[in-house]
């Protein structure tokens, strides 16, 4: 068994769930799967890493500190914030703050895959590392459950576009991204996540959209960047008292 | 500069963020309820980010060209237009609306 590898922690019960879904067994046909779906979401998450790229040595971090923050966070909405914050003359303290606020959504969407992830606390974890909101929606499977191999095929190539594309935009930080309208980018990709996703949904998930952003865009005004989001989450709770 | 440190707190959350929820909930059966609660988390997600990213800059709601590129986005959708050339004509849309003078 695997689990002799560095696994000295793993707890009795998890190894009873391994035996049955081993962590580490590579099922290739849906690592294929998603990365055969991922070439246009990893073309766009090109175009928003190089606004990211653009933006962040324009706001003034280094090439290089904006590269790194790619490679080691991963997470746009974060990044954008964050180093907004701290261009505007924030402190750390409200950079974080806001980038945590910005990846709140990771919380319930975590808490929704953690029941398809094999292994222990810690493996799950480092799993629950590959999810972007693009190859969590596409791996969601109709009875609430994620394919886990798929997601990670999906995310795989987005990854390396994410810190290729900052590499790409620090190289150009005369671009205006504004200017080019890469700012409509990531709303248009969410939309496009969002209209596959109504596309297979029932007739609940339209008025759940149109709560979550109705509760979010009267939010916006009120409380900080990012809490909007996390907020309209909770409209997906109508599904508590819902009959099956 | 805090750059760095910004960047390293900025990672640790990051990771914490994305690995608790996979970390509380082990490998065990679904009630139906938290099934629906989870289908359901997508769409009120993505319409919420959709949202916040189009119609509002920061704090304050903002009508501007990206939201019409998005809009324009959005109709393509619906035509059945891949993702890729939906992304770059709601950009170019965008653009082309600055350029004349939207916000």
């Amino acid at each position: 068994m695997g689990r002799d590898r560095g696994g000295e922690r793993l707890q009795t019960r998890d190894d009873l769930c391994e035996s049955q879904d081993r962590w580490d067994v590579v099922d290739r046909e849906r690592l294929r799967a998603g990365l055969r779906v991922s070439p246009p979401y990893a073309a766009a998450s090109l175009l928003l890493s190089f606004s990211f790229g653009a933006v962040a040595t324009a706001a003034g971090p280094s090439p290089l500190a904006a590269i790194v923050m790619s490679a080691v966070v991963y997470a746009g909405s974060a990044q954008f914030a964050s180093i907004g914050i701290l261009a505007a003359g924030g402190g750390v303290g409200a950079a974080v703050g806001a980038a945590a606020l910005m990846n709140s959504r990771f919380l319930p969407m975590g808490v929704a895959l953690g029941p398809s992830l094999p292994g222990g606390r810690f493996r799950r974890a480092l799993q629950g590392q590959a999810v972007v909101d693009s190859s969590w929606a596409l791996a969601l499977r109709e009875d609430g459950t994620f394919d886990r191999w798929f997601l990670f095929g999906h995310s795989a190539p987005q990854y390396a576009c994410w810190v290729v594309g900052t590499a790409l935009g620090v190289l150009t930080d005369r671009i205006d991204p504004q200017a080019l309208g890469l700012d409509a980018v990531f709303p248009a990709f969410f939309l496009a996540l969002l209209v596959a996703e109504l596309r297979k949904g029932s007739r609940t998930s339209y008025g759940v959209a149109l709560a979550g952003a109705a509760l979010a865009l009267a939010l916006v005004p009120v409380v900080p960047v990012g809490v909007p989001v996390l907020v309209a989450s909770g409209a997906a709770l109508v599904g508590l008292r819902e009959r099956s | 500069m805090s750059v760095w440190p910004t960047i390293a707190l900025v990672a640790l959350v990051t990771f914490g963020i994305k690995g608790v929820g996979p970390a509380l909930l082990g490998d065990r059966p679904l009630p139906a309820s938290f099934t629906r609660v989870v289908l359901l988390l997508a769409p009120a997600l993505l319409a919420a980010l959709v949202i916040t990213n189009a119609a509002a800059d920061g704090t304050r709601v903002q009508i501007g060209a990206d939201t019409a590129g998005v809009a324009v986005a959005g109709v393509l959708l619906l035509r059945g237009v891949g993702v890729l050339p939906v992304v770059v004509v709601a950009a170019v849309a965008t653009a082309l609306l600055r350029l004349a003078g939207l916000p």
